[in-house]
Parts: structure tokens; C-alpha cells; sequence
């Protein structure tokens, strides 16, 4: 909508006007969180999901290049959540420096995941071809047992738990997503 | 310099004049400081008080309080007053002393997690690690407190900290890379508004206590002057705008007036200013003004949209903004005539439905009219404080608030037993001025204890106990909604009023007649000291009008 000159008799309708947020966007949203890096502040973040019935699907918290910032990459359902609530809360804890909310589009998501299967004779060969489509890593072999290391989107490793289910998976550790802006500008 | 007494330079750098607190083993150290420093401090009888104290004084004055506690039961006793002062956004600082350092975590004697039990409830915090960031903190603690969305600030001080001593250096600046409350308002973002105000047919002002807590009062009258715009205000805006004349609607919301409920059902135009769509004031969320363009306007951006989606959202401090807003509608030049349908509209509803209430015929005091004789034995000049429950809900429809900081209450945790203490802060503050608290004779026992501070600070607050015999918001809800079924809502013959406040060095005094009321409060209130004044007010009498629980505006009843 063009806005005229202070004071000029242009007129607007009341029709005309929308509420443009607080809307739910229904997809996965990868918040990207720099934080000080200080005692209690991830409680602080993790705190008020809580109090303010938030979900937290995923949290990655790690180091940065600068000693006093951290970083915590959560995912949050959007399809529950009005995110643009999520973040103007986030925003209002003192030490919270910065939020991107991770287009997927112009950003790259991982997750590191360790599958541990119950495999022998035949079904070894077969898990083995498995975990070669998924580009997936043998990390650690026993008479009863492998473990896999795959990395990859939240969608593939998922993808790849279902394959390996039916063969007696014992455990299973995912890191939670972590996710970087694609192209030359900062995350 | 002994850390303990760089607390005091800080405190004397932020302009306190006044502490409200109780020691203990954790914060010794920083109480021998108080007995070279010149910032006065008031021993209050329960932390809570204290508390409660440190947030009347800074409704009533506008500058930050400050309360202290030590540590364990101390600080947990200032969980309420946290809590009450996040939840009405007051400044207020919490000094809380700490086991030693090297105990934490050993459930060592006295030890809360005091940062962890109150997280969810401040708007920010700090535990002090080393002695030389003392100083440093103190300023980040009140500079948060104060400015933004005012809230509470703990700072949580081991005691092996405070006894450190270090080389104080005054600090003048304060860096929070995470916190820059947006100020300025958005100049598009007003103009936009303005016009819309002009393409309104059915416009109201809806203002919230952020208009008392930003300084905004005149400006808020600027705006509404700049045409006949409507004014409503929720409970914690009473006084921003004056409770009369033309465009004053009363206060809206579940006890408010028909006519504030049903201009905002119909209204076209909803300007919000510094208030925050609660529950209790919109009802029923899916039909709240259901014909209604918002205009939101507040500190807090997550304010916006949180609960109604704003069509005009301006983030930004209230007392820059409306200015800006008054003049870009002025500019406009807009016809005032096109009001002129609503105008008649809401002129029509004030006559159909003014508060009123039954009189008695006999000396029988009804709890309305004894907040009528309040307001003319006080002129409708004193700084009024109340507790929670139903005189609470009567001061604010009956007691007409045309200035701001008059009206001291908790609104948005609605925390029985605010009255007392509070009434001791605002007075503290603001010695020249008359404060009565209007108390419930329940919620009065809740701190009952802080008349020893009165009497022995000399804080001459007159306490008009409304004293219905019972929990009387709790009894209405129960005589309503539960068949009047009631459960645990009297509360018999004890105490007696009059000899307790005797007992702690007041005045007592007991009214049971309607026709001396007026001269009996206002010799009461004359009365040197602090004063007890039990009151003796019909039981069962309902607040009304009322929106249900649940209900839409339209729904009122009563
Ligand atoms: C600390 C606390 N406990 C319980 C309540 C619930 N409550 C709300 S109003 C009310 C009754 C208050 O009684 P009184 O102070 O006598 O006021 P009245 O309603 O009779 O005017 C109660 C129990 C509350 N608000 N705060
Ligand atoms: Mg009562």
C-alpha cells in the first residue's frame, strides 16, 4: 500500500487494511540462535518454550568462532506455533544477540545420526547396500551388530530409519539439526 | 573499597532513595553497609511486603524500586512480588544475598536456586561471580528495569562476593549488546494510523496501563482532543485519561461498563495504546470486536498479535509515538461529522446503562457506597491503592481516576495481600500526598504484619477495610457458577480489626453507618499516623455489570 504525503486528503478504506501476522505458516522453521555465551542461558531459551508452550522438535547447541557467543539451532513446528511469536519472545531475553529464521531455501540443514543394527549372515550384505544409497559410513562392526554413521537432512535420516527398522535396529542417536545460510552472507 | 559499600555508590548513582527489605545470614555484609550509607532503608516484616512495597513505590513515583532479601526463604518469600511486578510490568530491582560460592549446589544451609526458581518471571537476571562485576551489574539491572517494557530485575549476590573488596570505579555506561528496546515507532507505520482514524466511523481508544507506565497521560489527552474519540481503559489505565466527560466510556473488560463493552464490539476502529488484549478483556477471543480494525501501539513488539492479529502494528515508546500520531491526524483535517451517528449511539448507551446498584434504606453501608464516600471524603484526591477481589473491582468502577499514578492495584496476577505493602511504597514516595488503600478483609490479612512498619517508620497510610465477612469475589463466582454451593468463603468474627491495628500501633477505628460515613472517613483519614478503618459492608452484593468467563462483550449481565 503506498503511503501519501503527512497531511494530504487521500483517503484510506478501513477495508483495505490486514493483519499480516500471528499467522501459523505450517512448515518446519530452523531458528538459528547467537546467544552470550554465559551460565543459564540455555535454560533461559529452553525456559521460556516451556512457559510459553512452545515445542522444541530439535536443539543443537555449540561453540562459534568468538569465545563469548554461542550457538543453539532449533527447530520448531510452525504448523502449531505462530513462529513470529516464538522469535519476538526469544528476542526479549537479554541475552539472546541474534535470530535467523532459516529460509529453506537459502540455507543448508544437517543432522549427524548413529544407528546401531542387530545383523548377521545375509541381512548383513543387505543393510551394508542400505546404507551405501544413504551414503551412509560402517563406524563400528562386532559378530552381532553395526553401527552406521549417516548425515543429511532431517528428511533422509528419517528416510533411513525406516529402511533399517525391519532389521532389528537396537538404538538410535540423532543430533538435531544444525543449519548455515547458503552464499557469502554471514548466517 | 569494600564491594558492599560500592552497592550503596550504585544505588546513590541510580537516584534510590529508599530500600524495602529484611537481612539474614546471606546478605549481612551488604546490610553493614546501610549503616554508613545515607539511602535510607525500611524494614519491612516479611520479604513479600517488601516486595510489594518496592513496586507501590515505583507505580506511585515512576522511578525504580528497590527490595531486599536474603538468601533461601528470603527469596523465595519474593517469588509473588516478582512475579506481580513482571506481570504489570513494574521496575522494580531484587537484591537477593547467596550461600557462599563454593557451596552452591550442596544444598548448603539457606540455599535456593533463587536465579532458577524466578526465571520464569523476570524480565531479566543476574548472579554475580565475582566482587568487581558488582557494580557493573547493579547499573545493567536497574537500566533493564527501567527502560523498554519496564519489569523485574533480580540480582542474585553470593555472600563470600559481597564481602570482596574492590577498587570501585563510578561506572556511566552500560553495554547490553542483546537488548535495544525500540523506542522511535515506525513513521510510516503512524501515518498510516492516522489515516485510518480518519476513515473511521466508529472509532475507540483503548488504553492500557502502558500509557501510565510510559508517562503518556497528556499526550493520550492530546490525541483524543484532536477529535471526539471514545476512550475506554482496562483496569491498569485508570487515571491516564480523566473518568469523565464525553468521550470517557469507563473501564472495560469482565467488570466494566456496558457501554465500554458494547463500543468495542461495535466499534470499526480499534486504537490499542500500551495495553495488552488479556482475557479478561477481550472474553470471548473469536468474538471480540468482531467489526474491528486494530491499531496496536506498544513497547513490547511481542505484545503485537499475541492474542488479537493487528492491521497497524507501531512498536515504540507511547510517549513519542501519540504526539507524532495527534499531529499527523490533525494534518488530516478530517470531518469530525462522521462521528456524530456513533457519538449518539454511545451517548444512548451511557443513559440506558449507567453503573448503578441498590441502595440501602437503612444505615446498611453497600460496598459501592462506601467507595462513593471514599471518593468524597478524599475529593478524588488521594493516591488510591487496593487489594484483589470484589472492592477491588468496585474502586475501579466507582472511584472516578483523573490523573495518573492515583490508582495502584495488581492487575495482572491479582495478588491478595498487594494492598498494605503497596500503599507503604507509594506513600514513601510520595509523603505529601493522602493514601488510602481500600482493602478486602481477606486480602488484608495477607500481609497484615507491615502495620508494625508503619507505625514504627511512622507511614501514616489510612486502610479502609471493605469487610464483608468473606472471600466476596470467590463467594460471587460460587453463588453464580456453582449453585451457590459455598465452599470456604467465610471467614467468621476474627480478627478483630480494631484492637489488631491498636496491637500494632495504629488507629482503629470501626464504621457500621451509612449516613456518617462520609465525615466518619474523612475524620479518619485526618487522623495522624496510619489508620484502621474496618468498615462493616454488606455480605452478599455482586459486581456487575459482568462478562462470564468465556462470554462475548455482548454477553454482559447485571
Ligand atoms: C494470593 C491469592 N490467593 C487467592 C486468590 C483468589 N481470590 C481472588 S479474590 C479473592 C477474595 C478476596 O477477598 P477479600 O480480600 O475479602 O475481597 P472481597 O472480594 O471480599 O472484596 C480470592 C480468594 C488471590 N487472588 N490471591
Ligand atoms: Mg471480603
Amino acid at each position: 500500500m503506498m503511503i501519501s504525503e503527512s497531511g494530504t486528503s487521500e483517503k484510506l478504506s478501513l477495508e483495505e487494511l490486514h493483519a499480516s501476522v500471528g499467522v501459523r505458516s505450517g512448515r518446519k522453521h530452523v531458528l538459528s540462535i547467537l546467544v552470550e555465551n554465559k551460565p543459564g542461558v540455555l535454560t533461559r531459551v529452553a525456559g521460556l518454550f516451556t512457559r510459553r508452550g512452545f515445542n522444541i522438535d530439535t536443539l543443537a547447541v555449540g561453540p562459534t568462532d568468538d569465545d563469548a557467543v554461542s550457538r543453539i539451532t532449533l527447530t520448531v513446528d510452525g504448523a502449531v506455533h505462530p513462529i513470529d511469536q516464538v522469535t519476538k519472545q526469544l528476542h526479549k531475553l537479554v541475552n539472546v544477540l541474534k535470530i535467523r529464521d532459516l529460509e529453506p531455501a537459502d540455507s543448508l540443514a544437517r543432522e549427524l545420526a548413529l544407528f546401531k543394527v542387530t545383523v548377521d549372515g545375509p541381512q548383513r550384505s543387505e543393510v551394508m547396500q542400505i546404507c551405501d544409497i544413504f551414503r551412509g559410513k560402517v563406524v563400528d562392526v562386532s559378530k552381532e551388530s553395526v553401527i552406521f554413521e549417516v548425515t543429511g537432512t532431517t528428511e533422509k535420516i528419517t528416510a533411513f530409519d525406516q529402511m533399517l527398522k525391519p532389521f532389528g535396529l537396537v538404538e538410535m542417536m540423532r543430533t538435531g539439526e544444525i543449519a548455515i545460510a547458503r552464499g557469502r552472507d554471514e548466517t | 573499597m569494600r564491594a558492599v559499600d560500592a552497592i550503596m555508590e550504585c544505588l546513590k548513582a541510580e537516584g534510590v532513595e529508599v530500600v524495602f527489605g529484611l537481612p539474614g545470614g546471606a546478605n549481612l555484609p551488604t546490610y553493614d553497609a546501610f549503616v554508613d550509607s545515607e539511602i535510607k532503608h525500611i524494614l519491612v516484616r516479611h520479604e513479600a511486603g517488601g516486595g510489594h512495597a518496592a513496586e507501590g513505590y515505583a507505580k506511585a513515583t515512576g522511578k525504580v524500586g528497590v527490595a531486599f532479601g536474603t538468601s533461601g526463604p528470603g527469596a523465595t518469600n519474593l517469588v509473588t512480588p516478582i512475579v506481580d511486578a513482571m506481570m504489570d510490568s513494574v521496575p522494580v530491582v531484587f537484591m537477593t544475598g547467596q550461600i557462599r560460592s563454593d557451596l552452591l549446589g550442596t544444598d548448603g544451609f539457606q540455599e535456593a536456586d533463587t536465579i532458577g526458581i524466578t526465571m520464569p518471571g523476570v524480565k531479566h537476571s543476574f548472579m554475580v561471580t565475582k566482587a568487581e562485576e558488582i557494580p557493573r551489574t547493579i547499573h545493567e539491572a536497574f537500566y533493564i528495569a527501567r527502560s523498554g517494557r519496564p519489569g523485574p530485575v533480580v540480582v542474585d549476590i553470593p555472600v563470600d562476593i559481597s564481602r570482596g573488596e574492590i577498587d570501585y570505579v563510578p561506572v556511566t555506561d552500560v553495554s547490553l549488546p542483546g537488548y535495544q528496546p525500540n523506542i522511535e515507532g515506525n513513521a510510516k507505520q503512524i501515518r498510516q494510523a492516522a489515516k485510518a482514524l480518519a476513515a473511521a466511523k466508529r472509532p475507540v481508544l483503548y488504553v492500557g496501563g502502558g500509557v501510565v507506565l510510559g508517562n503518556a497521560s497528556e499526550e493520550l489527552r492530546a490525541l483524543a482532543s484532536s477529535d471526539r474519540f471514545p476512550v475506554t481503559s482496562t483496569l491498569m489505565g485508570l487515571g491516564s485519561f480523566p473518568a469523565e466527560g464525553q468521550q470517557w466510556l469507563g473501564m472495560l473488560g469482565m467488570h466494566g461498563t456496558r457501554t465500554a463493552n458494547y463500543s468495542m464490539d461495535g466499534a470499526d476502529l480499534i486504537c490499542a495504546i500500551g495495553a495488552r488484549f488479556d482475557d479478561r478483556i477481550t472474553g470471548k477471543l473469536d468474538e471480540f470486536a468482531p467489526n474491528a480494525k486494530f491499531i496496536h501501539i506498544d513497547v513490547d513488539p511481542a505484545e503485537i498479535s499475541k492474542n488479537v492479529p493487528a492491521h497497524i502494528p507501531i512498536v515504540g515508546d507511547v510517549k513519542s509515538i501519540l504526539p507524532r500520531l495527534t499531529s499527523e491526524y490533525r494534518a488530516i483535517g478530517a470531518d469530525s461529522a462522521r462521528l456524530d451517528g456513533w457519538l449518539t449511539t454511545i451517548e444512548g448507551w451511557k443513559k440506558e446503562f449507567p453503573l448503578t446498584y441498590s441502595d440501602t434504606t437503612d444505615s446498611e453501608i453497600r460496598p459501592q457506597y462506601m467507595v462513593e464516600a471514599v471518593y468524597e471524603a478524599t475529593g478524588g484526591d488521594a493516591i488510591i491503592c487496593s487489594d484483589v477481589g470484589q472492592h477491588q473491582m468496585w474502586v475501579a468502577q466507582y472511584y472516578h481516576f483523573t490523573e495518573p499514578r492515583r490508582w495502584i492495584n495488581s492487575g495482572g496476577l491479582g495478588t491478595m495481600g498487594f494492598g498494605l505493602p503497596a500503599a507503604i511504597g507509594a506513600k514513601v514516595g510520595c509523603p505529601d500526598q493522602d493514601v488510602v488503600l481500600v482493602a478486602g478483609d481477606g486480602s488484608i490479612q495477607m500481609n497484615i504484619q507491615e502495620l508494625a512498619a508503619c507505625a514504627e517508620e511512622g507511614i501514616a497510610v489510612k486502610v479502609l477495610i471493605m469487610n464483608n465477612g468473606c472471600l466476596g469475589m470467590v463467594r460471587q463466582w460460587q453463588e453464580l457458577f456453582w449453585q451457590k454451593r459455598y465452599s470456604h468463603v467465610h471467614m467468621g468474627d476474627y480478627p478483630d480489626f480494631v484492637k489488631l491495628a491498636e496491637a500494632y500501633g495504629a488507629t482503629g477505628i470501626r464504621l457500621t453507618e451509612k449516613g456518617t460515613l462520609v465525615e466518619d472517613l474523612r475524620a479518619a483519614i485526618a487522623t495522624p499516623g496510619p489508620v484502621v478503618v474496618d468498615v462493616r459492608v454488606t455480605e452478599e452484593e455482586n459486581v456487575y455489570p459482568m462478562i462470564s468467563p468465556g462470554m462475548a462483550a455482548r454477553d454482559m449481565v447485571g
